[in-house]
């Protein structure tokens, strides 16, 4: 592919999204920037500098909706008597850049502002979104909602500092609006190319075309050229990819679906008049596939990346301040979601009152309130729970009981969803164990991962153990109650570092189990071995865990087990 | 600016019938659409509230109350000049508080008067036209809760902080959600009417066909407007008339029999099934112009008001609709 950046790579690539971003913020919604360093912060100057022209404002994840929205200034209100309105971010902001710093810790709440004010915006007013994404593991990105309006995904992290970059000076660009619209055989390859990637947002369609135009606006082209396509399927459709053109090599890749179509696409060929042997679908997927990195590729062919994630939304939810059992009032202003005691407020002013009437006697108002009388309301609310299963997946297990132990877990996953507590599941076998869902409450996605789970091999009990106890203490981390049921023989016979041997294997699990018992976690050990043993008892002894022997247990039995114990340990 | 209009989305056939139904008889009880991100959820359910005709509205009502309903109005409006307002369209965001969904005590007006009055919040905003909520399945669940008895009872009861304050919102009911992000619990399930299953258009020739027609709305909104105005105004007639049609449109008890034997034969628990198809069954018929409701208007509308209610096997993978599908056919061949 012809590009004309710099050099090739995801700065240069990045480079030219910002470059058409400015062209055209009002179409295209806005970039997102991964991976904190100086090219980045570089990229994120020049664009503010170029964009002088129209509004730059920055928004801080801790910004109140009085600030965001525009509202009341409480402080100011009172202090004069009459209310007092300041102007919202969103409005300061319209026909500028919004840069969000930290988007991936963004809070749901205020993403969905955010999304709602995109949505409802008229376009002459839109302002556009720059997204600094500091995430590091894959489930740390900025919610789903905000990346799917705008165009650009960039990935600058692992680039190495810069020496001598500059921004390319484009002297004869165009307006975006005296380009021609694309012609109905290029959005074809376009849509093509952006099913064969497995997108099926139709917003990156959109934005796709959008970016084609604001190419070829760039070099100052009155009609979008094959290179403007490869642009916007590098830019704006490759970083969303789920998948591989459908297994064929990328030699034949989009092969038009019929003999039909195979004509229609030779006749626009010869309209163009290129000089591309290939259809341009294909072209304009080959510029895409090649903008992916190597380790996401070969993660999309082994079917790893997720269709869609959590965005991490569900997971980060904060301690409410407006429901919950009543705590009574503290002084405070009334932002940020909480909500004023006015009877305690009134409370608080009405000894003062005599006083403050002398010094304003002039005052007209019934009650001479001052912020620091303001009270707001407390709530104790109660974290929720999450039931983290650790299944032994072994040889042994697996012979006697894994079939039944899925079972089981299924049906408390139905009823943990029904509680709306979250589930993750652990499982272990041969050598070692594996998260196989983290934290979700979808239960089509954990019956899925369950149903893949496959039996064999050493029992690294340890292994299963401390992952178990990771995952509990992440989940504590981000305040809620972690739940941990294995479901095991108590059979352990491969090491912490995976080396076979039963005694190392015991006296590895023996050790894990002390540290579940010393970090305080609720723990339920179920035995599935088929006769009763001393070891697995001696195991839940070890992390002061219940222990249910359930040597016949069918599913139905395991789950009423489960649920029996639960709401004793784990208030849902 | 003109919306997009309603008639221009391509494709999503059975998210389209199941507004329309909604819309002709709101008291079916709200929409659930599942399905993927960009998809026209949204798109649709603004485009069909921009088609309604304007409602009557008293000036400076700040409850939407219809001036022909005497005394509906919480609070006495003091203009009495009668005004048109278009059909309001609420897009609840996922971080909205319960004090903003609900209405609380108007702080403003507290602190600088002294004078204990309420906020209407965004449910009575939304009366008497939609609510939307995109990914109602991570809306906290006090809040979904509140808003499926709200939209249920047609009444909002505010009793915080003071207030005691009672008022209208009908509205209908339109949820948006990605199963695979997390799941709504069942009996939240169960009380949407109708839920519909919507995918992005698989075929190329579509998805051109939605490019080609967002660019012409994005370049020149109301041109693009008056290009289907008249496909639109065909279906806000058609909505107008099966409005009127439907109080007439008796259900025979032989169709009623229909309904019930296919409640049995899923099995679908409790009566919310049987009323959702009947009533459902209905207002298709008023819309397709028919005399009388007929089992094909049943049968048509039988998967998006079932769909929803089935019971739940973890064990079975088989897909709602393919069950109802198979009961149909078993039943009435």
């Amino acid at each position: 592919m012809t590009s004309d950046g710099p050099s090739d790579g995801p700065l240069s690539d990045a480079l030219l999204a910002a470059q058409l971003l400015l062209l055209a913020p009002e179409v295209l919604g806005g970039i997102a920037l991964r991976g904190a360093g100086p090219a980045r912060d570089w990229l994120t100057l020049q664009l503010q500098e170029l964009a002088a022209e129209r509004p730059w404002r920055r928004m801080p994840g801790h910004i109140e909706d009085e600030r965001l929205l525009g509202g009341i200034d409480l402080a100011a209100s009172l202090a004069s008597g009459t209310p007092v309105r300041q102007t919202g971010l969103l409005d300061e902001v319209q026909t500028g850049f919004l840069c969000v710093p930290m988007a991936e810790r963004l809070r749901e709440d205020l993403a969905g502002k955010l999304v709602q004010a995109m949505d409802g915006m008229e376009r002459a007013k839109a302002f556009a979104l720059v997204l600094l994404d500091d995430g590091r593991e894959i489930d740390e990105r900025p919610a789903a909602s905000l990346t799917d309006r705008i165009a650009f995904i960039c990935d600058l992290s692992g680039v190495a500092p810069f020496t001598d970059l500059l921004w390319p000076d484009h002297d004869k660009t165009i307006s975006i609006s005296s380009v021609a619209p694309a012609s109905p055989e290029q959005c074809e390859a376009l849509a093509q190319t952006a099913a064969a990637l497995g997108i099926d947002d139709i917003r990156a369609l959109l934005f796709a075309v959008n970016a084609a135009k604001a190419h070829a606006a760039l070099y100052s082209r009155k009609i979008i050229a094959d290179e403007d396509l490869a642009a916007a399927a590098r830019l704006v459709l490759a970083p969303r990819a789920v998948q591989l053109p459908m297994d064929t090599p990328l030699e034949e890749a989009a092969e038009p679906p019929s003999e039909t179509q195979q004509t229609d696409h030779s006749e626009n060929q010869a309209e163009n008049s290129k000089s591309h042997d290939a259809p341009l679908e294909e072209v304009v997927l080959e510029a895409a596939l090649a903008s992916i990195p190597e380790d996401v590729l070969a993660a999309i062919a082994e079917g790893r990346i997720r269709k869609s994630t959590a965005s991490g939304g569900t997971g980060k939810r904060t301690q409410s301040k407006l429901r919950g059992r009543p705590l009574g009032a503290r002084p405070g202003v009334p932002r940020g979601g909480a909500r004023l005691a006015l009877i305690d407020s009134l409370r608080a002013a009405a000894p003062w009152q005599t006083i403050r009437r002398q010094n304003e006697p002039d005052a007209q108002r019934s009650v001479l309130m001052r912020k620091d009388d303001l009270r707001v309301r407390r709530f104790e609310e109660r974290a929720g729970s999450v039931t983290v299963f650790c299944v032994d997946a072994s040889g042994s297990a697996a012979a006697a009981r894994l079939a039944e132990a899925k079972g089981a877990v299924e049906l408390i996953l139905a009823q943990a969803y029904v509680k709306r507590s979250e589930v993750a599941l652990i499982a272990f076998r041969g050598e070692g164990a594996e998260v196989l869902l983290p934290p979700t409450r979808s239960l089509t996605r954990a019956r899925r991962a369950l149903a893949g789970l496959p039996g064999g091999g050493g029992t690294p009990l340890a292994s299963g153990m401390t992952l178990g106890l990771q995952i509990a203490e992440s989940v504590s981390a981000r305040g809620r109650t972690p739940f941990l049921v294995f479901l095991t023989d108590g059979s352990a016979n491969i090491a912490l570092d995976g080396s076979p041997g039963r005694a190392q294997a015991r006296e590895d699990a023996q050790a894990a189990a002390k540290t579940i018992a010393r970090a305080g976690i609720e723990t339920i050990l179920i035995d599935i071995s088929p006769r009763p043993r001393p070891d697995a008892a001696d195991f839940a002894e070890a992390m002061l865990a219940r222990y249910l022997p359930l040597p016949m247990a069918d599913a139905v039995a395991l789950e009423k087990a489960v649920s029996a114990a639960q709401p004793q340990l784990a208030p849902a | 600016m003109a919306r997009f209009p309603f008639s221009a989305i391509v494709g999503q056939d059975e998210m389209k019938r199941a507004l329309l139904i909604a819309a002709v008889d709101p008291a079916i009880g709200g929409v659930m659409v599942f399905g993927d991100r960009g998809t026209g959820k949204s798109t649709a359910t603004r485009a069909l509230a921009s088609l309604m005709p304007p409602m009557h509205v008293l000036e400076d009502c700040r409850f939407n109350c219809d001036p022909s309903q005497e005394r509906s109005c919480p609070i006495e409006c003091s203009a009495k000049r009668v005004r048109k307002a278009p059909v309001p369209f609420v897009d609840m965001p996922l971080g909205a508080t319960e004090d903003r969904v609900v209405g609380a005590l108007d702080l403003e007006r507290a602190l600088r008067a002294g004078e204990k009055a309420f906020e209407p919040g965004l449910l009575a905003k939304a009366h008497r036209g939609f609510l939307y909520i995109d990914e109602i399945n991570l809306l906290e669940d006090h809040l979904v809760d509140l808003l499926l008895d709200v939209a249920a009872s047609g009444e909002n009861v505010v009793e915080r902080e003071g207030l005691s304050v009672r008022h209208s919102a009908k509205f209908v009911l339109i949820g948006s959600g990605n199963p695979e992000e997390g799941e709504l619990r069942p009996q939240l399930l169960d009380r949407f009417g109708l839920s519909v299953e919507v995918r992005t258009p698989q075929s190329i020739e579509d998805r051109v066909e939605i490019i080609k027609r967002c660019s012409a709305q994005a370049d020149d909104a109301d041109g693009f407007a008056e290009e289907w105005a008249e496909a639109d105004t065909a279906i806000v007639k058609s909505i107008a008339s099966a409005r009127r049609k439907l109080p007439k449109l008796e259900v025979s008890d032989e169709l009623l029999a229909d309904v019930a034997g296919l409640c049995k034969q899923v099995g679908v628990d409790g009566l919310r099934g049987e009323l959702t198809l009947m009533r459902a069954a209905r207002a298709q018929a008023a819309l397709s112009k028919a005399r009388s409701v007929k089992r094909q208007h049943l049968l048509e509308i039988a998967p998006m008001a079932l769909r929803h209610r089935l019971r739940r096997d973890v064990l079975d993978e088989t897909g709602s609709t393919v069950r109802i599908e198979r009961a149909i056919e078993e039943l009435f061949g």
